[in-house]
């Protein structure tokens, strides 16, 4: 009898859920609004542009500073194009006399190079208080005394914001922030050694700065950090002059033409000395982070109105911004991919990012499966349901992901991963034949390949020298094998027969991986970070690769710091690196093996210690040259002599694989730049749609559940009954009662 | 009692200076002012100067414990360890490594902690006693058995098996809630039903158990005879005097976390997205940030030392017998 009103119940609860999505993280008044929904697992250090420099943090503050330039969107090779000034600037070149040169001088008799940058007009600023005005039209929030702070502790707490024109004094004012010592810019070292002027004004601040901290901690106590302000523009910087309002000019020493791929930084974005004065008043950082380092200020497309790293991060359409055309033309292929359906069309397209906290993976994932993240990384536990190789070794989307709608584009990052030999060492080390012969054969040995399909689950190329593809210099096909390594078969490289590593090997003295000498077999040395039982696999495959030469590895496995700590002192023999493109531009990878650049003798990114004076002086003459044919050639005789000398195993070069949603549109990997967030477009309704339709509600497996357990309860509950009539023992009512009368 | 808590709040200082003294040291056996430099600085382009100036900046410069070259009273006060934990004591944690003020990250990570804590706690012991009850009810049933029997089950299970397949099961298959995230006020209640089930699932089997063996003492005492004799039901014998009695040995498991319920949960905050102090000790313990791990353990210790205290008071108020002098 009760049957069917319990059907109906089961009926009606199921019925319940139709329509209506419960497991959607976002509110629902957010639905069908022009929103990017995206991720991030680590929350970002710096987001002030003199201090921040890692891609993570790019994710943030390419969006909402202005450097001068930026990298095409959609061209590859990369190509620079401005971003808030009229052209790309062009090197003007002096000589010592200061007489202008041709663009063709010859490197040595160039003794500056000089840019002038015209920003172009009517760029404005981001709403914000640093740039209110009272009616007199003076700074409002400039002078605030510590009780106007002690209620404020986000920027909108500020009532009333402004704006300004962007000049040409913002951006000097930057550079000089990259002197100040309270910021300890990462770049500054190398900057010095360029910008005219750039080192004697760090001293001279940091003199000053000594001083106006300790005259106020004598008078005040000790004052909280980026108090009391440094006004920067009393300054002179005497490289970098302001020319006129929207035009500076930057002096940098010899000729430098990596220079302007630095002007596509955010290091070099423009910071109006309004905000620093804001953000340097008295009780704004303590306790409050009411910080240019937490609360940006910029021209760019975004601003950042939401900072909770904890949680998530907003960035909303800045309403000042004036709208960048999406480019009309591309590279071969982006017309039939749809990339140049928005060609013309002022961004950015959303009106809002948000950038939801995910330290986990498995949720991280399954959130993108549902529809709630817009794009996705593929990381190796999900690769399998992501993707699949084809017979080909060709990489496409899983039936899974295709029934989805999403979509896979993948790029080879302008990055290298690879095996390092310390050139002080004295078994691997050094230019002498012996252990040429010994690097070449371990660099026979170890299969690259192998490690790709396992480890990467085919995610690289191996690495034919030390530049990825992509980069100027780098040579494809026949030309751009490694001899050393390869043969070229039937158009394609293969690895050489381990006999020809066995063969090198003895003529390096270790005929079957034993010195020849003492008989002692060779044991080599390998320092690696290790974080767990699941680098095991990839411990013992390394292992295996020495093997095959009878060469013993011995695994040193350390943490992070002590890694570190060893390559600095050049206390390692092998170890693991890999380094990731600042620019698109072959010194950026070459100078890597620059002998000068030794991490041991100068703290340089030369971790391998590699010397080799015919190379560093081929890199002296090919670092600060056009591209070009005669650069090539450069290139080439200093590719020639690395894969000879093999100072690294040259590892591999990471692909990178990204998925998308089908609502999203003009997406494309770029490894150079973070600031395309302005071109994305997303249909919502589409969104809507799938998302709706990926996550109704199944409400019956919980109804169920609580049938169960109201069922699995019935026994206990008669069992509870029974016990409660029950007497203490058979007959014990009827002894009681007679008890009772005898008493 | 007055005097009982302040005394006790006298014996804290030397802990709290012996738990910072042990923080201080082992953090600094691991990592250098310089590995922390680096760690903040990252790795490329990082030149001597600049981790100079960074440790100058936050005051890393300083000799670790003692400072030769100072004298008197300065050679103790001029130093890392003196200036970064004095303040301490004042609850001034001052800024973490990355300049942001640990201070203001405690005030606002701890309310997503507490709510995802305390309801974990009150469900989990409500639940938690109401099984074991049971169990005792049913002593030497099948029931009981069976019942023993899965909370050995499901003691013996990861705590991240619960997570990974409560999140698979209700979030991704079910479609009911969201897999992670975090909203304040009401809208937090479909961002925490799963993590709050999750965690009391998670310590039934241990928690159910061990209260079971209290009741089960408890009930073998002569007392529950008596009571049993003079005619009371089950029911009043359990929960009149059964359950009141093991309250004291429950008691001294419960009292003393409640004050660290403001700590969080570490595991279940990284999976969940929740934004508390539990992620916020595993976020600084990763990026060794000195700053925030030795805030977090000083806070830790304090609670700790306030549970424990809590637990002599609710001893006095649950057994009239027992007077705090």
């Amino acid at each position: 009898m009760h049957y069917p009103r319990l059907l109906m119940l089961f009926a009606l609860l199921a019925l319940a859920g139709c329509g209506e999505i419960w497991n959607s993280p976002y509110p629902g008044s957010d639905r069908l609004k022009s929103i990017l929904y995206t991720s991030f697992s680590e929350r970002p250090k710096h987001l002030d542009p003199a201090q921040s420099y890692t891609s993570d943090e790019a994710e943030f503050t390419a969006q909402i500073y202005e450097p001068p330039l930026q990298y095409h969107y959609l061209k590859r090779p990369y190509e620079l194009i401005p971003a808030t000034t009229q052209e790309v600037p062009r090197a003007k070149l002096y000589d010592a006399q200061g007489r202008l040169l041709p663009a063709d001088a010859p490197v040595a008799r160039v003794a500056w190079s000089e840019y002038d940058i015209h920003i172009r007009p009517g760029i404005l600023y981001q709403p914000h208080p640093a740039f209110a005005r009272n009616a007199k039209g003076e700074p409002r929030y400039l002078a605030l005394g510590e009780a106007d702070i002690r209620d404020k502790y986000e920027i909108a707490d500020f009532s009333e914001t402004g704006t300004r024109e962007l000049l040409a004094e913002d951006y000097v004012y930057e550079i000089k922030r990259l002197a100040h010592p309270r910021f300890v810019s990462p770049i500054f070292g190398l900057m010095s050694e360029y910008i005219v002027g750039l080192k004697e004004l760090a001293e001279q601040l940091q003199k000053d700065d000594k001083e106006v901290l300790a005259a106020h901690e004598k008078q005040y106590g000790k004052p909280d950090r980026g108090f009391p302000w440094l006004d920067l523009r009393k300054y002179e910087l005497s490289g970098v002059k302001v020319v006129d309002s929207h035009t500076y000019r930057v002096r940098v020493k010899g000729k430098y033409p990596q220079f302007i791929y630095w002007l596509a930084m955010p290091f070099f974005a423009p910071i109006p000395w309004e905000a620093d004065r804001f953000y340097a008043q008295r009780g704004m950082n303590e306790g409050r982070n009411l910080t240019l380092d937490w609360f940006p200020v910029g021209t760019g497309p975004y601003m950042l109105t939401e900072n909770n790293p904890n949680a998530r991060m907003v960035l909303e359409r800045n309403p000042n911004f004036r709208g960048e055309p999406y480019p009309g033309e591309g590279e071969p292929g982006d017309a039939a991919a749809g990339l140049l359906v928005d060609a013309g069309k002022p961004g950015p397209f959303v009106e809002r990012i948000v950038f939801s906290r995910e330290k986990e993976g498995i949720p991280y994932w399954n959130k993108f499966l549902q529809g709630y993240y817009d794009n996705s990384g593929i990381s190796s536990d999900n690769f399998d349901q992501a993707v699949r190789i084809d017979i080909e070794g060709e990489a496409a989307l899983s039936q899974q992901m295709e029934e989805r709608g999403i979509s896979l584009k993948t790029s080879v990052g302008t990055s290298t991963f690879y095996l390092a030999f310390n050139y002080l060492d004295p078994v691997v080390g050094s230019l002498s034949e012996r252990a040429k012969k010994l690097r070449q054969a371990v660099s026979i040995a170890i299969d690259w390949e192998e490690f790709i399909s396992i480890f990467a689950n085919g995610r690289g190329i191996p690495g034919m020298g030390p530049l990825p593809p992509g980069i100027f210099g780098y040579r494809d096909g026949a030309q751009g094998v490694n001899a050393v390594v390869y043969d070229w078969v039937d158009g394609k490289p293969k690895r050489k027969p381990i006999e020809a590593a066995k063969r090198l090997l003895g003529e390096a003295g270790f005929p079957d991986g034993r010195d020849q000498k003492t008989g002692q077999p060779l044991v080599l040395y390998l320092d690696t970070v290790a974080r767990g039982p699941g680098d095991k696999a990839r411990l013992d495959w390394y292992r295996r690769q020495f093997a095959k030469l009878n060469i013993q590895l011995e695994i040193r496995a350390t943490d992070w710091n002590r890694f570190q700590e060893k390559i600095r002192a050049g206390n390692t023999q092998l170890f693991f690196l890999g380094w990731n493109a600042d620019y698109p531009d072959p010194e950026n990878f070459m100078f890597l093996l620059n002998g000068a650049q030794s991490r041991a003798k100068t703290q340089g990114e030369n971790a391998a210690n590699y010397a080799n004076p015919v190379y560093d002086r081929l890199f002296e003459q090919m670092k600060n040259m056009d591209n070009g044919s005669e650069r090539q050639a450069i290139i080439d005789q200093m590719v020639k002599i690395a894969r000879e000398d093999a100072p690294w195993v040259w590892g591999y070069h990471p692909k990178d694989y990204a998925l998308s949603h089908a609502w999203m549109k003009n997406g494309k990997p770029n490894n150079m730049a973070r600031n395309g967030m302005k071109f994305l477009r997303v249909d919502t309704a589409l969104r809507e749609k799938r998302r709706a339709q990926w996550n109704q509600p199944l409400v019956w497996p919980m109804v169920l559940i609580a049938v169960f357990l109201v069922l699995g309860s019935l026994p206990a509950w008669a069992g509870y009954r029974r016990r409660e009539r029950m007497a203490a023992r058979a007959g014990g009512a009827a002894a009681s009662q007679t008890a009772v009368r005898s008493g | 009692m007055l005097a009982y808590i302040i005394r006790r709040v006298f014996y804290a200082i030397p802990i709290l200076i012996g738990v910072n003294l042990l923080t201080f040291a082992l953090f600094f056996v691991v990592n250098t002012p310089e590995d922390i430099a680096r760690m903040q600085l990252g790795v490329k382009r990082v030149t001597p100067e600049a981790i100079d100036k960074w440790k100058a900046e936050r005051g890393y410069d300083k000799p670790l414990l003692l400072n030769q070259r100072m004298d008197g009273l300065r050679a103790v006060t001029e130093t890392i360890f003196f200036e970064k934990s004095a303040r301490l004591f004042v609850f001034d944690f001052g800024n973490a490594d990355d300049g942001r003020s640990i201070g203001h990250e405690i005030a606002t990570r701890m309310w997503p902690s507490l709510a995802l804590a305390l309801p974990v706690f009150l469900v989990g012991l409500l639940v938690n006693v109401t099984i074991a009850l049971l169990m005792a009810f049913f002593r030497a049933t099948y029931l009981d058995f069976w019942g023993v029997v899965l909370c050995v089950a499901m003691m013996s299970i990861s705590g991240l098996f619960y997570i990974i397949g409560g999140q698979y099961l209700i979030s991704k298959l079910w479609n009911l809630v969201p897999i992670s995230g975090y909203a304040g006020g009401l809208d937090g209640f479909k961002f925490l039903a799963l993590p709050v089930a999750v965690g009391v699932i998670g310590g039934v089997g241990s928690g159910a158990r061990w209260y079971r063996t209290f009741f089960l003492e408890e009930m073998g005492k002569d007392y529950v005879r008596t009571a049993r004799a003079k005619g009371l039901t089950e029911n009043m014998v359990m929960f009149r005097h059964v359950l009141k009695n093991a309250m004291i040995p429950i008691l001294t498991g419960v009292v003393v976390v409640i004050p660290t319920l403001f700590m969080g949960s570490l595991i279940s905050e990284s999976f969940f997205g929740i934004p508390g102090l539990g992620s916020y000790t595993i976020d600084a313990i990763q990026s060794q940030d000195f700053a925030i791990v030795r805030a977090m353990v000083f806070m830790g210790s304090v609670l700790y030392i306030a549970g424990l205290l809590l637990t002599d008071i609710s001893y006095t108020l649950v057994d009239p017998r027992i007077r705090l002098e």
